[in-house]
């Protein structure tokens, strides 16, 4: 009986009702990102986005980890969906590319294609000390060498990986440039 | 059969690698080779690889490990994949890196050379330019009533890396499923050569991000290996604490996805959280959450704080009391069970010829790990836990398993730290190494040869995902397309660590 009682979900669901959350306090993007942010969107007098991003990941040739701390923005500890932040199969429903790796040339035409279906207007976020310029594959026959040497970039989040606590600040800076600017 | 091939192989002129000899086979030596290994099933071809004048096999013998050589004076050697098929992406690469071509090798398609280089075999000793537009890839083909294809990638629907998957259907069931991958190449072996051992080790540390740890001690034990030089006790039991964490951190990832990929949302969000406490431990102990760059040939280059110990502990505690709740809600529903159970089924002897390691070895009743078999520091020895059914329940089950024995060696490795330098220095001289180091996919297995001034004269880094990858293709076949996810998660094989 002991036993079977330990297997049941919903006892567990229910002790969560009455538990803290594990949710950390969400952070606060730096105010000149924003402001940055805010120059461009008025530069290009692009249309604004909604209040929520929709967000398509694409890997360009990472090691994967910058991959590991992107997925774990979506951990109960991060939370990206209490933003209004959710990642999205297609890159037909994106807002938000968001790039990681030194761009290899065998990824090349996939990254371009994806930007093409990505409806205007979208942000083109770089990932990792690697989409900024190549990382410490600079110089390799293999390598584009960046994320802008095939797309026009928004905002660089460097780090090698960033961490899920500074890859939400940059999606919020995002967030805050659309409301602010 | 095996001691004639063990025989044989010795019967090459000794080349100096430590602590597993290289020999160097003539033609008819390496053709004889061959053919023994087509006799002896017990022979594991761990990794196939080549520098400018000479291709490269590493082989598990029953107890020993050794790598047989043959020279390349035209540019050919005889194929190893007539009688091992998990040579056959080996071959695949040699060409497209090397430009050396496996003579009889089964499929000659390119591999990681998509026609999108500037040159032709990259590694060659005189790369040749490459202004030909990138060819359409070809697929394997499949013939009968009512067969579709499925293109999948490289771009995936979920935060993961790109590969293509080609999909040949039948109804619901998978026929044929190929996976194209090399699109994350990125030239790691030819930037590593000519640099520093230190220098070279950043990128075993990113050859697969998510095997930081294995790969850079596996890439440090090849370069101490060659140098003859020993880490002290108090390095080697860092290693192995900072290794242990990353097996937890990314077997709670694994777990909690698999359950997640069968529409278990609640086992996930558990074990995510679980596993953010275990990396921001590992933040505060070593200042990195995935500790990267952390382990270097020579030691460590961070020290354990009593705080990094606390850190450690709280979260080796917190998982430690949850795991049990999490495998018993596991264990109660049939809804997991009926996904889980009989699903993507890899047969032992598959196993055994692709030499397979890691879970998915083990779930198929391989018992191999480098941990204990060849063994290294410090690591006592332990026969590995193994099942039998091969199913994806059967690797999340292992992996459960499997978590729990690394918080006791980490709690042990914690709990008796021996003194000893950090790191020491790498003496300039020439000399050659094999590392092999236990990740959590499986043996890490690095070659690496320096020159007199120490620099990387030649190297491989083989993640253990080359010899998993041709049995997810395996285990695919049969089984429903919606059910690819979960077989693929439960096989986890890394994209990027193959691509180099």
């Amino acid at each position: 009986m002991k036993e079977g009682w330990r297997r049941l979900l919903w006892p567990r669901l229910a002790q969560a009702l009455v538990s803290p959350p594990l949710t950390d306090a969400p952070p606060v993007p730096p105010e000149e990102v924003v402001q940055a942010l805010v120059a461009r969107l008025e530069a290009a007098s692009q249309a604004r986005l909604g209040r929520s991003l929709a967000i398509r990941q694409v890997d360009a040739g990472s090691c994967n980890g910058c991959e590991l701390e992107i997925s774990a923005m979506q951990n109960v500890v991060h939370d990206l969906e209490r933003f209004g932040l959710r990642f999205v199969a297609s890159p037909r429903h994106a807002d938000v590319l968001l790039v990681t790796g030194p761009l290899t040339r065998n990824m090349r035409e996939a990254l371009l294609r994806t930007a093409e279906c990505t409806p205007e207007p979208k942000w083109v976020v770089a990932a990792g000390d690697c989409a900024v310029d190549g990382g410490v594959f600079k110089g390799s026959y293999a390598i584009e060498g960046g994320i802008d040497a095939a797309l026009p970039i928004d905002l660089l989040i460097p780090g090698c990986p960033p961490t899920p606590a500074q890859l939400l600040e940059g999606m919020l800076a995002l967030l805050e440039a659309q409301r602010t600017g | 059969m095996s001691e004639a091939l063990l025989r044989l192989v010795r019967h090459g002129q000794e080349q100096g690698c430590r602590p597993h000899q290289r020999y160097l086979l003539d033609r008819g030596q390496w053709a004889a080779l061959v053919a023994e290994i087509g006799q002896a099933d017990g022979v594991a071809l761990l990794g196939l690889w080549a520098d400018p004048a000479q291709v490269h096999a590493a082989l598990m013998v029953e107890e020993a490990i050794l790598i047989a050589s043959c020279a390349v004076p035209e540019g050919r050697y005889g194929a190893l994949s007539p009688v091992r098929p998990g040579a056959v992406l080996f071959e695949r690469m040699i060409r497209d890196l090397w430009g050396l071509v496996a003579e009889g090798g089964v499929d000659q398609r390119p591999w990681l050379d998509h026609g999108r280089w500037p040159v032709l075999g990259p590694l060659a000793a005189r790369p040749a330019p490459n202004a030909m537009p990138p060819p359409q890839p070809v697929f394997l083909s499949v013939e009968g009533e009512g067969i579709h294809h499925i293109p999948v990638g490289p771009v995936h629907a979920g935060v993961i890396e790109p590969g293509h998957f080609r999909f040949h259907v039948q109804g619901e069931a998978v026929v044929r499923l190929e996976a194209r991958l090399g699109y994350l190449h990125k030239g790691h072996i030819g930037l590593m050569l000519g640099k520093p051992a230190r220098v070279a080790a950043r990128f075993a540390a990113r050859l697969s991000g998510d095997s930081t740890v294995a790969h850079s001690w596996a890439f440090a034990q090849g370069v101490e290996a060659a140098l003859g030089l020993e880490p002290s006790p108090r390095a080697l039991a860092l290693r192995a604490l900072m290794a242990e964490l990353e097996r937890l951190h990314n077997h709670l990832n694994d777990w909690g996805a698999l359950c997640n990929d069968a529409a278990f949302a609640w086992l996930h969000a558990r074990a995510g959280a679980l596993r953010e406490a275990v990396l921001r431990a590992a933040s505060a102990a070593f200042g990195h959450r995935l500790m990267m760059d952390r382990v270097v040939p020579g030691g460590v280059t961070d020290d354990l704080t009593p705080a990094g110990v606390a850190a450690i502990g709280a979260a080796l505690d917190a998982v430690e009391a949850e795991l049990p709740r999490l495998d018993s809600v596991y264990d109660g529903h049939a809804s997991l069970a009926d996904r889980m159970v009989g699903t993507g089924v890899i047969a032992s002897s598959l196993v055994r010829r692709f030499a397979a390691g890691g879970v998915v070895g083990r779930a198929s009743g391989r018992a191999v790990d480098a941990r204990h078999r060849p063994g290294y520091a410090p690591y006592p020895p332990a026969e590995p836990a193994v099942l039998a059914a091969g199913d994806v329940d059967a690797r999340a089950r292992l992996r459960m398993a499997e978590m729990q024995h690394s918080i006791r060696l980490a709690r042990g490795l914690m709990g008796s730290l021996p003194p000893g330098e950090l790191a020491l220095p790498l003496p300039q001289r020439g000399g050659e190494g094999l590392g092999l180091v236990e990740g959590f996919r499986g043996d890490c297995l690095h070659w690496v040869a320096l020159d007199d001034g120490g620099l990387v004269r030649a190297v491989f880094p083989r993640d253990p995902s080359w010899l998993l990858w041709p049995l997810l293709e395996a285990a695919i076949e049969g089984n429903i397309v919606a059910d690819f996810p979960l077989i693929n998660k439960s096989i986890n094989a890394s994209y990027s660590g193959v691509d180099l």
